[in-house]
């Protein structure tokens, strides 16, 4: 039993505190390098080389920027405004069907690397949550502003896990290519990115099954918050002000 | 390592060399696009911040050659330490880009239709299929691939294609592709260079046997001889590191040198690419229940004005904890 020695951990507490303080994450990670490199007692020179050496040994994380000329050309002529009015175009839905119809193609698209055609502010917040609870208060009416927050937040989840669970078996995204360049830096040889992305395909389709069973028992969920606020409201005895009209008219 | 590298770089037509060269040769020419806008508010910053690291893969290899390995990858390490610094005072940032207006580019989505899809799709496509198929075509004595960096190789392919069939459709020229990439190169900013120094201070962590310490302190806790308890211990602790640093990038190195290397992969012989990829799947679902992860928890709520900033992240839980559970299994039974 050999002595515990902590001091190659001095770097993770580096970033531990560096994230928590947020402070710029480069400035965290080279932090964390010297004062890993400091605490063991390697010679500064020496470790100065160990950054330029590893930095340069994984240059193919960066392999991603070909991608985006072309990304960038369809952009300019209107790539997110056809994907915009694509799922515009979705007809008879209810919100967990519109939620659900996102996912799908949120992570379908995210898996063929296309992870910034949408996102929380270019599709959740003017698209996404709006036509969702869109589709509620066409079903039920005025909705309480709680059940408006629940269908948000709904909107919003849908995004991060489809997003997540799919771009993992896009083979340029960077998770891919840092494990591809970490087996690679230990001597880990005959791996394939393409190997690592297709083994991302079953958690995806596991997250796709989670989440889409998750939402369809959504529809119930909305129906027993909107019954529980009426009785909360109804206790209350008081009216209820137009702000609620007048918010849907907006996100609408 | 590197001599390998070069001797494959003679014996196929698109080496890992040019594709660095390619990628660098990018970069340089968003760094004079940026010194050009002169409307930029920390124009010389910025571009000093992109070619710097530019310089590392067009000046790189031929560095090696000149002033051999150790001059060369001391001057990136300046490099790498000013880049982080740069990025840390907070000297990098968008500039202005000439983009056509909404209406205009409506119009435009509405002329080309779904066409506009197809370059973006066939990025992914061919890529595949020239890894499975054209990986061992070879011109003579030429490999038309790399034969160590098969996928990187088929993905450079496979960009040049989309690049042309999106200049085909949209009759934009590649070089306005290029100048238009800047804007998103520069909405990423130094989070593109991320990656890269979390790969460089897993490095570090190996020289400083930083794995070696936390294999220690598994080992005082859990019996190297128990598959399922570090299988477990893997993936939560992949999930609750994330959770401390808000990125499962920068506990992948960590937790993989220090558990799934030495128990799993050397102890019981695991399969590695599936280990990490569920390793680091098992990371976001840390993602999903942290506040530390703001771009994609706490600033939608406010996005979307919600009450509660917390709300995103109580609808994710359900979801990420099931998962994490189904990834414990999955890995369990395709390991090993």
């Amino acid at each position: 039993m050999t002595e515990l020695n902590l001091l190659p951990l001095s770097g993770i507490a580096v970033i531990v505190i560096g994230f928590a303080l947020r402070f710029n994450p480069l400035l965290v990670v080279t932090s964390a390098g010297l004062v890993t490199g400091f605490a063991v007692g390697i010679d500064f020179v020496d470790l100065i080389v160990t950054f330029g050496e590893k930095f340069m040994n994984s240059r193919q994380l960066a392999s991603f920027l070909l991608i985006l000329p072309v990304i960038a050309i369809l952009e300019r002529y209107g790539l997110q405004q056809r994907a915009k009015a694509w799922v515009a175009g979705i007809k008879g839905a209810t919100t967990s069907r519109i939620l659900s119809m996102y996912f799908v193609v949120r992570e379908c698209s995210a898996a063929l690397g296309l992870i910034n055609l949408a996102g929380q502010a270019q599709t959740v917040r003017p698209l996404l949550a709006p036509m969702a609870i869109g589709a509620a208060a066409n079903q039920y009416g005025d909705l309480p502003q709680d059940v408006k927050d629940m269908i948000g937040a709904h909107a919003a989840a849908c995004d991060n896990i489809a997003v997540f669970f799919g771009e993992d078996i896009f083979i340029a995204f960077g998770a891919v290519l840092l494990m591809d360049a970490f087996l690679k830096e230990n001597g880990i040889a005959g791996i394939e990115p393409l190997h690592i992305g297709l083994w991302a395909i079953p958690t995806a389709i596991a997250a796709l099954i989670v989440h889409l069973f998750r939402l369809a028992r959504f529809e119930a969920k909305i129906r027993a918050e909107i019954a529980r606020c009426q009785q909360q409201q109804s206790e209350e005895e008081q009216t209820p002000s137009n702000t609620n009209s007048a918010l849907k008219e907006e996100s609408l | 390592m590197s001599l390998m590298n070069t001797s494959d770089a003679q014996s196929s037509l698109l080496s890992i060399d040019n594709i660095y060269l390619l990628i660098g040769f990018i970069v340089m020419f968003l760094v004079v696009k940026t010194l050009q806008d002169k409307a930029h508010p920390k124009r010389l910053t910025t571009a000093l911040f992109w070619f710097l690291f530019g310089s590392v893969f067009i000046f790189g290899d031929a560095s090696i050659a000149l002033i051999g390995e150790r001059n060369t990858y001391l001057w990136i390490g300046i490099n790498v330490v000013i880049i982080a610094l740069l990025a840390g005072m907070n000297m990098v940032s968008m500039g202005n880009y000439d983009m056509p207006c909404e209406r205009a580019k409506t119009e435009d989505a509405n002329r080309f239709g779904n066409k506009l899809f197809v370059p973006a799709v066939l990025i992914p496509i061919v890529t595949v299929i020239c890894t499975i198929i054209l990986s061992e075509i070879q011109l003579g004595d030429f490999y038309l691939f790399d034969q160590e960096h098969v996928t990187l190789s088929a993905l450079t392919l496979a960009c040049t294609i989309a690049l042309l069939v999106s200049w085909k459709i949209t009759k934009g020229s590649p070089l306005q592709a290029l100048s238009e990439s800047r804007r998103l190169v520069d909405s990423i900013g130094w989070a593109a260079i991320l990656p890269q120094m979390l790969a460089m201070l897993g490095g570090v962590f190996i020289v400083a046997n930083t794995g070696t310490a936390i294999q220690d302190l598994v080992t005082l806790f859990i019996s190297p001889d128990n598959r399922f308890m570090l299988v477990v211990l893997y993936c939560v602790g992949m999930a609750l590191f994330t959770m401390i640093m808000g990125n499962a990038f920068a506990a992948f190195p960590v937790m993989t040198a220090g558990i799934a290397l030495p128990f799993l992969i050397q102890g019981h012989g695991a399969d590695p690419a599936p280990l990490v990829a569920i390793g680091m799947y098992s990371g976001y679902c840390g993602t999903l229940m942290t506040p530390m992860a703001a771009n994609f928890n706490i600033v939608p709520a406010a996005l979307l004005d919600l009450k509660d900033k917390y709300q995103v992240i109580k609808v994710q839980i359900p979801t990420a904890i099931t998962l994490l559970v189904i990834n414990i299994f999955l890995m369990y039974g395709v390991v090993f």
